[in-house]
């Protein structure tokens, strides 16, 4: 299984990555051998086995809503670029949500 | 010759549930007073190597929403993630339902000017919200974006509909309906000024007989039912106008300016919806047992529909009804004055009218309702007999909200009605003399000049007087005069 620059490049936007040719040509390569290990899997007879989505035998996992403790403020802001009023500050981004 | 076309529209609601914890974590979910960044933890700030757990109540509410609106509750479901970069989104990806929802298959009945739509519910799914992000010019001057995380994993619903509006009229009556039932069924505050519930639009206008396409414009930032209205009336135009010369639809995302009146596009590359939805790794599916979906059905309270139908039934006038179930706790009011003895058609209609007026005027408007629901009940029986004028029942009511008095002992204290002629007659009479104006008026041909007239009599009488005995009077003396 191979892929295309144009590929390699969607998913390099998708990803925020600005790749150089170089690394866009290598990741190409990379990319299409990972892909093709996945290959590997139509192998296998699957007729007998319904799809699932989960690989660990769990189910049901959940909590009773109860509120607990949250982070103290400049804790929460520990990491961000930059802060404003008690806010992460980043640059301007068109709304569009 | 001019093209006749057909509009369609169909909504997508998000819907802030009533959880006391977030979605995946315990921080609190009453952020909506909390200074920035308070209510965040290491879960809901998106930190590597964090796990999530579901919170049951948030399952719950979604399944009694979908109960509510006659959703099929599949017995196993699954959360994924849709992945998308935008700074509100911590992880870079949203926790959310794709393929395999809470609830599906379901219908809603709307009524616009007597006439019911069903309008189908395609999905009701969960996710947790984003951050909020404000646009500001920082300190420094120059242009930044501001993130709060604390909305950021709060349990947010989804209701789905399918394309099944024709009119913006249609739509905001969706839009209340739905509110009122998400109010009625607990799971919501469905507030649209505090962001609880909001509304996006899916609307396409074709040409009448040509099949309908997949193309389609999605409305957003429409903040109250008005502005939905108003936004679709628009994209009705707009679409239409964008036919009639023969220029194609645009598949775009527009946003609603308030204040201009217009949608605008915005403008997203395309890769915008490549969401790369892949089930959650970070939480086991979910098997919702027959017995829990059985038991939350059992629980859910009798729907506004049901209760509507009931009083309707009864002989309460459809539009009053219509009115009243938009708000449950006044309905289960009225449904215990009626329990108490009080006709249906009489306490529905004086409650949405005169009650709700008087309950209106409390200054404490978040408690429970103070009067007993068989002191409505027999004040009514009052007003029935006689004993007590329309008018003065207000006045009475007003009493029983300011002292706690009974009805029985109101009325008994303000002495009987009058209805002794003489004293009526010499009332009526002052009246017509201290208003030529409105004499001159009803010998004009002018009805309302008799209503002025009355109302000053009930004035002067403090609504003791019997309205019709009143009314047959004014007319006599003012014939006699003639
Ligand atoms: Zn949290």
């Amino acid at each position: 299984m191979s892929i295309d620059r144009s590929q390699v490049d969607h998913a390099a936007e998708l990803a925020r990555l600005e790749l150089s040719d170089d690394e866009r040509e290598r990741l190409r390569g990379e990319l299409g051998q990972i892909l093709q290990a996945f290959e590997a899997l139509n192998t296998l007879d699957t007729e007998h086995i319904s799809p699932t989505a989960q690989v660990i035998p769990l189910g049901n996992v959940e909590r009773d809503d109860v509120a607990a403790g949250s982070l103290p403020q400049d804790a929460v802001l520990d990491n961000a670029p930059r802060v404003e009023d008690g806010q992460i500050r980043v640059p301007p981004v068109l709304d569009e949500s | 010759m001019t093209t006749a076309y057909r509009t369609v529209i169909g909504l997508e609601t998000h819907v802030q549930l009533r959880t006391r914890s977030k979605m995946f974590c315990g921080c609190a979910a009453d952020y909506a007073n909390a200074r920035p960044n308070t209510h965040v933890c290491p879960v809901c700030l998106g930190m590597p190597g964090v796990l999530p757990v579901i919170n049951r109540e948030a399952v719950d509410h979604t399944i009694r929403t979908g109960l509510a609106l006659n959703c099929e509750i599949p017995e196993y479901a699954k959360f994924d993630r849709k992945n998308y970069a935008y700074p509100d989104l911590m992880k870079w990806y949203q926790i959310s339902q794709y393929d395999l929802p809470l609830c599906v298959n379901g219908h809603f009945d709307v009524e616009v000017n007597g006439a019911t739509t069903r309008v189908g519910i395609t999905r009701v799914h969960l996710e947790e919200d984003t951050a909020r992000l404000t646009h500001v010019t920082a300190a420094d001057g120059a242009p930044a974006s501001l993130i709060d995380v604390n909305r950021s994993g709060a349990p947010l619903m989804e209701i789905v509909s399918e394309p099944d509006i024709q009119t913006p009229a249609e739509a905001m009556a969706y839009g209340e309906k739905l509110r009122a039932l998400l109010r009625w069924i607990g799971v919501s505050t469905a507030n649209m000024e505090d962001g609880a519930l909001r509304i996006d639009a899916n609307i396409s206008v074709w040409p009448e007989g040509e099949p309908v396409g997949d193309v389609k414009v999605e409305v957003k930032n429409m903040n109250s039912f008005r502005s939905l209205g108003r936004a679709l009336a628009f994209e009705i135009e707009r679409q239409t106008a964008r036919r009639e010369r023969g220029q194609p639809i645009e598949q775009e995302t527009r946003g609603w300016d308030e204040s201009a009146g217009v949608t605008r596009s915005q403008r997203t590359k395309e890769y915008a919806h490549d969401y790369r939805y892949f089930p959650e790794p970070d939480l086991p599916p979910l098997h919702v047992t027959r017995q829990r979906v059985d038991a939350l059905r059992a629980a859910l309270p009798r729907l506004p529909d049901q209760v509507a139908a009931d009083l309707i039934n009864q002989g309460a006038p459809e539009a009053d009804v219509a009115e009243l179930v938009q708000d449950r706790p006044l309905t289960d009011y009225t449904l215990a004055v009626i329990e108490a003895g009080a006709s249906a058609g009489e306490a529905v209609t004086w409650i949405v009218h005169e009650f709700r007026r008087a309950l209106n005027a409390q200054t404490n408007k978040s408690a429970a309702i103070p009067i007993p629901p068989a002191e409505v009940a027999s004040l009514l029986a009052l007003r029935a007999k006689g004993s007590v004028s329309s008018t003065m029942a207000g006045e009475v009511l007003d009493e029983m909200f300011a002292t706690g008095k009974s009805a029985s002992t109101i009325v008994e204290a303000r002495g009987p009605q009058i209805s002794g002629q003489d004293e009526l007659l010499a009332i009526a009479r002052q009246v017509i003399q201290e208003n030529p104006q409105a004499v001159q008026d009803y010998r004009d041909g002018k009805g309302r000049a008799i209503q002025y007239l009355m109302g000053q009599v009930m004035r002067i009488t403090r609504g003791k007087a019997n309205p019709s005995a009143v009314s047959t009077l004014i007319r006599t003396q003012l014939d006699a005069m003639e």
